[in-house]
């Protein structure tokens, strides 16, 4: 789960994590009463899911209370694309005013869990302000990583040698170890994903400051914590995302007009690949997981269909733990509920196959089968041109 | 033979009396496997249709001497499922469950490195040898034909389709095994390719990875240096866009070396064959065969 900016930036001060002084706004009148608190020049922020809103025109500064509820007005209620959202952007629904801050050294500070190493990686790095993929891909050598060993706990040590590493010397290290150290027990008790700060800053005054902020939940472990449900933005999400998640379906949206539905998250990658090698694009990644029931399968079905984009229809059902029947009744029910009106195009195997392509047959609706997950892709490509 | 499991095997199903443990672990019996126990805490003293029910694992592998755990228990509950199986000393578990908070399975890795146990998932349709009549996981057994090429694999249901097209072209397997679609695994695809390389009855590999992590890099350096048999591989995702989580907790883009493209290179520089569609696994995999 994803939050905003300005959410990580209270729960990084929950950590005693230092942050410039400023808060969030939601009218331009708020935010020019927050510039005038601050005082002097702030930077107005959009607070959206996304990065990239500094090149998109989502960060700008205002020297007057009056240039910030202007700036507000213009940025609150309008879309920002960035190169991670989609073509038609995220809602700048809030913004943050803080106060600006001048920095002439950037750094970054960041957790995440290193499958290969089983364990979290604290990384930091000299080049902040940049995407850290960017970083790893272009100078590896300048990040430093330490890991967080589950038994013993993120130690000191491993935060002066972090801190040391990236540069910082004399009054800076201890402060450097207090943000590292923070950072690891708001990844511990709060079940993140992802804790990120980039850039940390060193002011002028030599103090560090968190300038920005992004921390990421795990999904799986939300259950543990409720009181992270309130941070939650729907408005950041396709409204066809925010309905699978609803129905407890692995959906994304894509551009394509090929919808489908499949069983099993590595086999949905590669119907999308398979349909892609055909020629055509899939609308969408759909996985209905493996006990999905009859309920389920029709909603999945109501859902990838409901995208106007969608052109056709491709089912890849491989029978596990899903029978083939339990989804053919679920197919069917969607499909007359919506009285669908384009190509779809079934392919079965597995487990209660027989019942499943007899449920399909007498439902008498038009669909064409397919044998094979090939000629399952020829077919729904071939549909198009027909109609 | 095969890998991990076979004649030897002596099934326990922990979460034997939930609704998918039950059902599973029934399966696994009908097609051959010598299921012994199942533990429920609780429900020690009941049985799940003839199967002895134990409160703990510890109970049930002291009567029945198990050695394989197979773990059906709620994401919750099921790191510390784990956690019992291996204190009681099973040598093999193998665990169905999705959905495991990432840092409970950051504490079982680091207590179970070191011990000398298997861990086999999370989040994976588990192993099965079909010469040896032996399932561990939940597969559907009857598209699976005895021979001697060994599977490994981040997911599911792309591994019966691979399976399938190889019993199709009549390609039998020695064993099939899911290493799971989250972030952090017990085995991954190095552990299981050393065994396969080890095994005799192993002639070819075919190795299924997907986008997320850099597994299958690791798994491309291990098959450059260590890995004598011909191996074919596929990665799914190549559609995926970066930054989104595809089903699987693993599978998301955080970078060039996470892409689809970064691995097929990968593997392709380290000698292994590169199944062109998913469609393709099984006759790319026949035609390395018939190269031989």
């Amino acid at each position: 789960m994803k939050i905003h900016e300005y959410q990580a930036k209270t729960l990084l001060a929950q950590y005693r994590v230092p942050v410039p002084p400023g808060r969030v706004a939601g009218t331009p009148q708020e935010a020019a009463e927050v510039a005038r608190e601050v005082g002097g020049r702030v930077v107005i922020k959009a607070q959206v899911h996304a990065g990239g809103r500094g090149k998109a025109g989502g960060i700008r500064l205002a020297d007057s209370p009056e240039e910030a509820e202007k700036i507000a007005g213009e940025m609150l209620g309008s879309r920002l694309v960035t190169h991670q959202t989609s073509a038609e952007g995220a809602p700048v629904n809030k913004v943050l005013v803080e106060k600006a801050v001048q920095a002439p050294k950037e750094l970054y500070l960041g957790i995440v869990i290193d499958g290969s190493a089983q364990m979290p990686v604290v990384m930091a790095s000299e080049a902040g302000g940049m995407e850290i993929e960017e970083v790893a891909a272009t100078t590896p050598e300048k990040i430093i990583k330490e890991y967080v060993d589950p038994v013993i706990g993120f130690q000191p040590f491993q935060g002066r040698r972090l801190a040391s590493g990236i540069g910082l010397e004399g009054k800076q290290v201890r402060p450097a170890v207090a943000i590292i150290s923070g950072l690891c027990k708001l990844m511990q008790e709060k079940g993140c994903s992802l804790v990120e700060i980039n850039p940390l800053v060193v002011t002028e005054d030599g103090e560090l400051l968190a300038l920005d902020a992004k921390v990421n939940f795990d999904d799986e472990a939300l259950f543990r914590h409720p009181e992270l449900q309130e941070l939650r933005d729907d408005s950041q999400e396709d409204p066809l995302d925010v309905k699978a998640r609803e129905y407890d379906i692995n959906y994304i949206k894509l551009d394509g007009d090929v919808g489908c539905m499949v069983n099993g998250a590595g086999l949905a990658m590669a119907t999308m690949d398979i349909i892609k090698i055909m020629g055509a694009s899939p609308a969408n990644f759909l996985d209905v997981g493996g006990g999905a029931n009859e309920e389920k399968i029709s909603q999945a079905f109501k859902l990838l269909v409901s995208d106007p984009k969608v052109k056709r229809v491709l089912v890849n059902i491989f029978g596990g733990i899903l029978r083939c029947d339990v989804a053919a009744r679920g197919i069917v029910a969607g499909a007359r509920e919506v009285a669908v009106d384009i190509p779809v195009v079934v392919r079965m195997r597995g487990t209660n196959v027989d019942e499943g392509w007899k449920i399909l047959e007498e439902s008498g609706l038009d669909i064409s089968f397919a044998s094979n997950l090939k000629d399952a892709a020829e077919k729904v490509v071939a549909a198009r041109q027909a109609s | 033979m095969s890998i991990l499991v076979d004649k030897n095997t002596r099934l326990l199903v922990q979460g034997i009396t939930g609704r998918d443990g039950s059902f599973h672990a029934m399966r696994c019996r009908e097609y051959g496997t010598d299921l012994v126990a199942g533990v429920t805490p609780g429900k020690g003293g009941t049985d799940v249709e003839g199967v002895p029910v134990y409160d703990s694992v510890q109970r049930a592998v002291a009567e029945t001497g198990a050695n394989v755990a197979l773990i059906f228990v709620p994401a919750p509950f099921a790191a510390d499922a784990i956690l019992e199986s291996a204190d009681a000393g099973v040598p093999l578990i193998i665990a169905i469950t999705e959905g495991i908070p990432v840092l409970d399975m950051v504490s079982v890795a680091r207590y179970l490195k070191d011990r000398p146990v298997r861990l086999i998932g999370p989040n994976c349709p588990g192993a099965i040898s079909p010469g040896s009549k032996a399932k561990v996981g939940i597969m559907p057994g009857n598209i699976h034909k005895s021979g001697r090429v060994g599977i490994v694999s981040r997911s599911g249901t792309l591994t019966y389709e691979a399976v399938a097209q190889l019993t199709e072209l009549g390609i039998g397997q020695s064993t099939c095994v899911g290493i799971g679609g989250d972030p952090i695994v017990g085995t991954d695809f190095v552990g299981i390719l050393r065994l396969f390389q080890e095994d005799d009855d192993t002639e070819a590999i075919v190795m299924i990875g997907e986008i997320g992590g850099t597994r299958e890099q690791e798994a491309a350096a291990f098959i450059k240096t260590k890995v004598t048999k011909p191996v074919v591989a596929f990665i799914g995702g190549a559609t995926a866009p970066p930054g989104r989580r595809m089903g699987h907790a693993g599978a998301i883009i955080t970078g060039e070396a996470a892409t689809a493209k970064a691995k097929v290179e990968a593997l392709r520089d380290a000698g292994a064959e590169i199944a062109p569609s998913p469609a393709d696994i099984g006759l790319t995999m026949q035609r390395v065969l018939q190269g031989r």
